[in-house]
Parts: structure tokens; sequence; C-alpha cells
């Protein structure tokens, strides 16, 4: 299709402002000597361009997108309904605390809801994305240590299962990150954990269930074991969803926790966002929370607060989706979407594993894990290849080559929104590619076939991206 | 050309060329095929302290972030800067495609020589 600079003629434009009668004055310093190259298009072909865009685009709405560790779970018609209502969308985070009322109760609500849930004594819905919120929690571990004078606690656990951000939001903490290893079930290896604890732990990260799709049996001990060296117990909340309403972080010794509005709550999310990484604690770090929150009709700041991680409230209109999302499921809901999300996982599991073998053979949580190394050394089509073949069938690829610790990794997370249907038709499209395999393991590598853009050049547009469009008359650079 | 045969070999997968006192050291031809085409290389920068096990840089390939693990302990002395306009010359030859120099080497790791790793490599992928 044509970037929308191609179809761009001189002169046309749009008719949604008038002529600017105003006498604008502007300094001469900071003008830019040429006007900017916008592309002048009619509404017409604007209009045209997007929605040809959208086509060539593939979201939720289109097909079964079962991308591990990401929840991408159907987003209720009804929250966007809510996160409409004028009352919600006619507002302005600068008006008087008073006459925002509904909106600061829906805040309040959700973060009673979300603390019963997680058995959390508070919550700040700063936090714009889950890294933001993991970032924002490890603040908090850092203000605990210091008010209380331990200042030798520089470093942050990390098992080597993790995912990416939690070293880097570790390191933009200012913490040295360690890793400890997996043992042969997928989980913490906990003659490695003890190697790693002592005066200088700062805390421990975690996932759980971990990325391998895996739940932890030993958590009790390994929170005890953290908290006996005097480090405290950082919850990762991006798996949440296979045990919501089951078990809570809390009752499970995590001090401080994250979650995804926009995985486990339902709100929508690819594309950049807008997300939300509610940061939850413990009563003995709710004095450094971010932010300010109206409490009795007043803003009001917690005593010893870290400040401030974003403006004002965060992304509230996705805060409205998520109370939306939990009201309309109620307390005897909200468990039957871990069940069920950690029954279609194994379903998927069970129907697939005689032909790609699973890294852990064992019951799995709400995603499972996948490793094609077999395949790829025997018939040389690898994960990769697997995925792209995906698409011919309609299907959004699982995530690949994650997590590290697993060759030729294929995360598949079903979801709880998906029917029997979908399900069983996924199940069909990984056979029949594994049958392609067998019988021509080419036609896989040379796949997708039926999407508008083929196999893409993923190396050439990595080492050299074109990222400007050259106005000069031709080409792009 | 170098001769893989020449560098001893970390079991991370970096090999190591002593230069008199001081060493080189790069990434094996078994590393660069098992992580693929690279697009994106970290270094450290001159006059940083290397630590023996910790990582001295990184290579990026469409799959992954990879750690490169530091043999020695010591002090950079010259960095390949080549290599982060054109990762590819890992792929391409990566004995010449050198990452880091090293000086006052106060402490190695247990090197293989390349039969022994060859060995190595074997046992591992079986």
């Amino acid at each position: 299709m044509k970037l929308i600079f191609e179809r761009s003629v001189p002169g046309r434009g749009q008719d949604i402002f008038p002529e600017c009668d105003v006498d604008i004055r502007l300094p001469e310093t900071p003008l830019r000597e040429e006007a900017p190259k916008l592309p002048e298009i009619s509404e017409n072909e604007m209009g045209r361009h997007y929605t040809q865009l959208a086509k060539e685009a593939r979201g939720v709405n289109d097909g079964f997108y079962p991308l591990g560790s990401c929840t991408m779970k159907h987003n209720p018609r009804i929250n966007e309904a809510m996160a409409s209502l004028p009352g919600f969308t006619n507002v302005h985070p600068l008006q008087p605390a008073d006459t925002v009322k509904g909106c600061t109760e829906a805040i309040d609500t959700l973060r009673n809801i979300l603390c019963e849930i997680t058995g959390m004594d508070d919550m700040t819905f700063q936090p714009a994305a889950g890294a933001h919120g993991e970032f924002t929690g490890l603040l908090l571990i850092k203000a605990y240590h210091k008010s209380r004078g331990d200042e030798g606690r520089t470093e942050i656990i990390v098992p080597d299962s993790a995912h990416g951000t939690n070293p880097a939001s570790a390191a933009m903490a200012g913490y040295k990150v360690v890793e400890i290893k997996s043992n042969d079930h997928g989980t913490i290896d906990m003659d490695d954990l003890k190697a790693h604890l002592g005066p200088q732990t700062a805390g421990l990260m975690l996932t759980n269930p971990n990325t391998v799709g895996l739940f932890d049996e030993n958590i009790m001990e390994i929170t005890r074991l953290v908290h006996e060296a005097g480090g405290l117990c950082y919850y990762d909340g991006a798996n949440l969803n296979a045990v919501i309403g089951m078990v809570r972080p809390g009752d499970i010794g995590f001090d401080v926790i994250h979650l995804n509005l926009h995985k486990t709550f339902s709100t929508p999310h690819g594309g950049g966002g807008p997300g939300s990484g509610p940061c939850g604690c413990k009563d003995f770090l709710a004095k450094f929370l971010p932010g300010k929150r109206v409490i009795d009709g007043e803003y009001t700041q917690a005593p010893e607060s870290i400040g401030c991680v974003t403006g004002f409230y965060g992304n509230f209109l996705v805060m409205v989706r998520a109370l939306t999302y939990l009201l309309f499921n109620g307390s005897d809901g909200v468990p039957e979407l871990a069940k069920n999300a950690v029954l279609n996982a194994n379903y998927m599991q069970e129907k697939l594993k005689d032909l790609y073998p699973v890294a852990y053979d064992t019951t799995c949580m709400h995603e499972f894990v996948m490793s094609l190394e077999s395949i790829h050394k025997e018939k040389n089509v690898s994960a990769l290849d697997v995925a792209k073949a995906l698409l011919d069938f309609g299907i959004h690829p699982p995530t690949m080559y994650f997590p590290l610790i697993v060759d030729e990794a294929l995360m598949v997370e079903p979801t709880e929104t998906e029917s029997r249907e979908v399900l069983d038709n996924a199940i069909a499209a990984f056979r029949a590619i594994y049958k392609k395999i067998i019988e021509s393991p080419e036609s896989v590598a040379a796949s997708p076939v039926t999407t508008p853009i083929k196999r893409l050049d993923e190396v050439g547009a990595a080492r050299h991206p074109i990222l400007k469009y050259d106005f000069s008359g031709e080409k792009a650079e | 050309m170098i001769d893989p045969k020449e560098p001893k070999y970390s079991k991370s997968h970096e090999w190591v060329r002593y230069d008199g006192d001081d060493v080189v050291i790069g990434i094996s031809d078994y590393a660069q095929e098992s992580l693929g085409d690279l697009v994106f290389v970290n270094l450290p920068e001159v006059d940083d302290e290397l630590t023996v096990g910790e990582a001295l840089g990184d290579v990026e390939s469409v799959k992954a972030v990879s750690d490169i693990i530091s043999p020695v302990s010591g002090k950079v002395t010259e960095i390949n800067e080549a290599l982060l306009d054109s990762p590819e010359m890992i792929n391409e030859d990566p004995y010449d495609a050198w990452f880091v120099k090293v000086t006052d080497v106060q402490e190695t790791e247990d090197l293989l020589s390349a039969d022994e790793y060859d060995e190595f490599v074997k046992e591992e992928e079986a």
C-alpha cells in the first residue's frame, strides 16, 4: 500500500479549521526555517489510508491471538460503554476534588477490589504500564531500606526465566541484578537462591506462575528465605490471570506487586497502550506510595512519598474499564476466569504435545511452552517458521524464543475468552503445520504466503532500518 | 584469517587469544551460529574493568539479547568499534571480529583448548 506521503498532493487539504484570524506573534529564536512537510490529503483519501492500514493490521478482534505472557483476552464492549460516559470523559485532573467525586469513587472502589484480590493493603494507579509498576515497586523497596538506614542492600534477585523487564527495572532503580537459575522443573533452584541471599539482598522479583507457565510450589519457602535475609518480595503480576481469585500474592509472602490492568483485567492493549500498571503494597510500605489521591474531598500525599511517577491519577479510563470488568464478573466470576484460562491452556497442551514437545511435561497454568529444538535439528524448521506458518491459518503467532531458558520456544496463552471451537481450530492448524514439516519442510520455511507482506527481512530491517521519508522525490532512504 | 584452532575457549562460548600479556576476546563460530544473524552489539568502554564471569557486553539477534561473559578480569584497552555499525561481521568471520582487547589480566577462568571445546560443544548438542 502507499504511504500517506505518497498520497499527498500539494494544495490539497481539509476544511475542518477556518482560516486563522488571530494575530499570532512568536519570538524569532525558536522558529523553524521551513514549514513541516505534512502530507496534504483530503478527508476522503485520509479515511481510506487509515482503513487500509487497519485492514492490514491484525488484532484480537480479527482472530485467535495466543501471544504467550500477554493475556490477549477479549475486551468486553461494556467496558467501552462505561469508559465513554461523559461523567468520566469530560473531566480535567485539575478540577477541584469535590467536583469529581464520581471519578474518585471509581478509583477508590477499584483500589479496594484489587487490594482484596491481591491481598495488598494499598495501591497507586500512577504507573502507566507493567514495567513502570515494577520500577515504582522497586523504588518503594529502596525507600523502605533507606528509611531504616539499611543502606547495604544493593542487589535484586531475579530468576533466569524472568521477563526482561525485571532486570531492566532493577537496573533502572539503581540495583545490581543477580540472576538465579531454574531447576529441571522450570522453577527456582532453591540452592542457588540460598547461595545468593545475604545482607546485600534488597529483594526478589518473581512471576508466579512463571514464564514457563508453572506455579512455583516452593513459594512459601522462597518468600520466607528472602524475608529471613532481610529482603522484600516483589510479585510481578504479568501472569496473575492464572491465579486471579484463587491465590492472593499477599498471602504467599509478597510485600509489593504490580498488576497489568491491560492484560488481566481485559482493557485493550497492543499497539503501545494505553496501559495501566498499578503498584500495590502492604501497610508498612504505603507511606512511600507515589502520587496524590483524594481523601475526604482533599488531595493528599503519602507522608514519605517517593514523589510522582507520572502526572495526576494515571490512565484513568483504563481504570474505569478494569472496574467495569470486575463488577461485571463479580466475586463468583473472577475465580472462573483463572480456572478457564488454565483449562484452555491445558487443553491445547494435551492436544499438541505428541507432535510438539513441551518444555516441561506437567500440568501447566494459563500458558505452556513448546520446544521445537528437536524439530529444528531434524527438519531445519524453526520456531520462527512455525510462527510464520500460523499466519496463513489466520492465527496470530504465539510468543517466540521466550523464555530464554527454552530453546526454539513457542509460548502459547489461549486465555479464558476463547471458545472450544477456536481452540480446536488452532490445534488443527498446528497439526496441519506439523504434517507440512514432515512432508515439505521447505514450504513451512517459505510461509506466510497469504498475508499482504510475505516473509519479512527482519535482519535487514534491524540492521538498516528506514526511519524517515525522503522528500527529494523518489524513494524512502 | 585466523585459525579457529589457535585461540582458547570458555564454556560460555567466547574465544580468548593471547597477544603477549594481553588478551583479545571474541565469540566462537558455534556461538554466532546458534545466535543467528546479529543486529546489535553492546561493548564496554576503553578503561572499563572487566570481572571474570560477568557480562562485558551483549549481542542481539532478531530472537534475543545474550550477554557476552568475560573469561578474564582486567582492563579494556581497545574495543572493536567497527562491530557497532556492522554486527554482521561477527556472523561472517567470528574469529576476525574481535570484541575487546584487555590488559593487566588478573584472573582467567579455566579455558579449553580448541579440541576440548569442540568436544564440549558436541556434548552440549547431544
